[in-house]
């Protein structure tokens, strides 16, 4: 049933993203393919992989942005990983003709059949985000599965039941919770940090979040032109310690 | 958007079959023409193969069309699925006006004609209008987000088929050619006029979605992308990424105008004013041909103008 949950999810499952942490490494992007190649939604087929054009399914991209103060001049680059947001009114869902497109009661993930998916790429036409990927190869959409085949699987340890890209973030800058639980830490940081939505104008109302860049030290200053530099052809020793006085003119 | 053929000749041809069903309806509904059989094997037919050739169309285009079938499941939440359910129940009250037509003196088919061309009418506008919902309902895609869509399907169907139906009634000269050479004059005006509209509502169209908003930096200052996540165009970007250059679309507008809408205007409202029958059928003939070529135009434009949303991922600043 491709209607969304009659009764809305009450846990709601999500990651939230740091950008003022993401580095931009890709490792959670790659750690993604390597999992999801084997996992639900497998295989995550590539297209001429090793010619001149190779593209293919991957779950989770990293952008890179610059924002420029308009006032200040002040640049800000900003990596910033994308995959689904398991949004609680996924348009995806709603528009999907077959019923392969649900939103599960239990923990709010959003995941494709393949059996039944019939390949009409709508629901990559409703996400605003680029979520859906199609699989030419296989002729039906597949998207991130939040790992559902990792974060309840009783064979794996206790510390690896959580998605393979928060599991491999070397910085740290992903976490994954419940975010419907208002005292769950992911909700205490978003609460912290200032967590939003992305295009909060699509009406989608994401559960993943983004917590924005820190403001640095020179973001607060007043004057905000560039720090100080150091001219290197100094020639005076005004101003040094009696040693350096000493050496100096002792090589001069 | 990335224009597919097979959706631009899905959505001309079957909103033409669609539309012409509709006349043939109303045609049976006021007693307009005679009920002869080879004129409703060729009217008939011809609404058939436009609508199930459009229909086949669409169904080819999927990653698995043997499960097309599974895609009438959800009529209760996707209009793709409302579309897909009404096609199929269409063909009910539509066959049964062909029958009709062919065997009017079977007595069970004359008494259910009336309510067979009603069923007609409202089932061909209901899959247009189902069709037109479909890309109408997308907020991803703003410059389709609007009733204009709509009214543009409804009002070109009808358009299309009313310049077949007054081909099709003048090639057997029939008298109701006149009155259905009008009402396609009438309807291609109407069709200028909402092609018009949408156009400039494009235009002047208020911004829906930002690089700003849609990174959640908008604090920041003004965003832009300084790497892309790949080295090569991936699904998203041949499916949404497709982008034309202003000054073609301005070409291609005047094309779709000119072709679509001002040619059928002179050649319909000269049809009307001769005499000579054949010549007629040469002018409506050319109507519909430079007509069509119009539409596909149009539809190819309605498909490479509209911009999606997640462009602003890649590279676009406001949308
Ligand atoms: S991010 Fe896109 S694919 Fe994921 S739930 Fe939201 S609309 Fe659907
Ligand atoms: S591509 Fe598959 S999952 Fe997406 S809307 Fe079509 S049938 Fe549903
Ligand atoms: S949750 Fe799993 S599937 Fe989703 S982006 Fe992370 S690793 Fe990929």
């Amino acid at each position: 049933m491709t209607s969304l949950p009659k009764n809305k999810p009450k846990k709601k499952l999500g990651l939230v993203i740091d950008l003022d942490i993401c580095v931009g490494c890709h490792a959670c992007a790659v750690n993604c393919k390597e999992w999801n190649a084997g996992g639900h939604s497998a295989p995550l087929t590539d297209i001429d992989p090793y010619g001149a054009k190779p593209k293919g399914v991957w779950f989770n991209r990293i952008h890179t942005f610059e924002a420029v103060h308009e006032e200040t001049g002040r640049s800000r680059t900003v990596h910033f990983p994308k995959s689904c947001l398991h949004c609680d009114d996924a348009p995806c869902v709603t528009v999907c003709p077959t019923g392969a497109s649900y939103k599960r009661e239990e923990d709010g993930i959003v995941l494709v059949n393949a059996d039944t998916c019939i390949g009409c790429k709508l629901c990559s036409w409703a996400c605003p985000y680029g979520a859906r990927e199609y699989d030419e190869d296989e002729g039906v959409m597949k998207k991130c599965t939040l790992c559902v085949d990792r974060i309840y699987n009783e064979n794996l340890p206790e510390s690896s039941r959580a998605p393979a890209c928060v599991t491999t973030c070397p910085a740290g800058a992903r976490h994954f919770g419940d975010l419907g639980d208002p005292s769950s830490t992911v909700s205490k940081i978003v609460a912290k940090r200032g967590g939003v939505d992305l295009m909060p104008e699509q009406g989608t109302r994401p559960v993943n979040k983004y917590l924005p860049p820190r403001l640095k030290n020179i973001d607060k200053q007043k004057d905000q032109s560039a720090p100080r530099m150091l001219t290197h052809q100094d020639d005076s020793s005004d101003g040094a310690g009696l040693l350096a006085r000493w050496v100096d003119k002792l090589l001069s | 958007m990335h224009p597919a053929k097979s959706v631009i000749f899905f959505t001309t041809a079957s909103g033409a079959g669609y539309g012409l069903i509709v006349w043939l309806a109303m045609a049976a509904l006021l007693n307009l023409l005679p009920l002869e059989a080879f004129f409703a094997c060729v009217a008939f037919g011809l609404a058939f193969v436009l609508i199930i050739g459009g229909l086949l169309a669409s169904t080819f285009h999927l990653g698995h069309p043997e499960r097309a079938w599974r895609a009438m499941s959800q009529w209760r939440s996707s209009w793709l699925s409302r579309e897909g359910l009404a096609a199929v129940l269409s063909f009910a009250p539509m066959g049964l006006l062909a029958l009709y037509w062919l065997w009017p003196e079977q007595a069970l088919l004359g008494q259910i004609s009336g309510a067979m061309a009603w069923g007609s009418i409202i089932m061909a506008l209901l899959t247009v209008f189902f069709t037109a919902m479909i890309y109408a309902s997308l907020k991803t895609i703003p410059a389709w987000h609007s009733k204009m869509t709509v009214v543009g399907y409804l009002v070109l169907a009808l358009m299309s088929g009313a310049m077949l139906m007054a081909l099709l009634t003048m090639l057997w000269g029939y008298d109701g050619a006149g009155l259905f050479s009008i009402i396609a004059l009438v309807f291609v005006l109407l069709g200028l006029g909402v092609k018009l509209l949408y156009w400039a509502r494009l235009a002047g169209k208020k911004i829906t979605s930002t690089a700003g908003s849609a990174t959640g930096l908008a604090d920041f200052g003004a965003v832009t992308l300084v790497e892309s996540p790949h080295s090569t165009d991936n699904y998203l970007l041949e499916e949404m990424g497709f982008k034309i250059a202003r000054k073609h679309a301005a070409k291609l507008r005047k094309i779709a105008v000119l072709f679509g809408f001002l040619t059928p205007i002179l050649l319909l409202g000269l049809a009307i004013m001769l005499e000579n029958s054949s010549l007629q059928i040469v002018l409506l003939f050319a109507g519909v041909m430079l007509g069509g070529i119009g539409l596909v135009v149009e539809r190819w434009l309605f498909f490479a103008e509209a911009k999606h949303v997640v462009t602003l991922y890649y590279g676009e600043h406001a949308i």
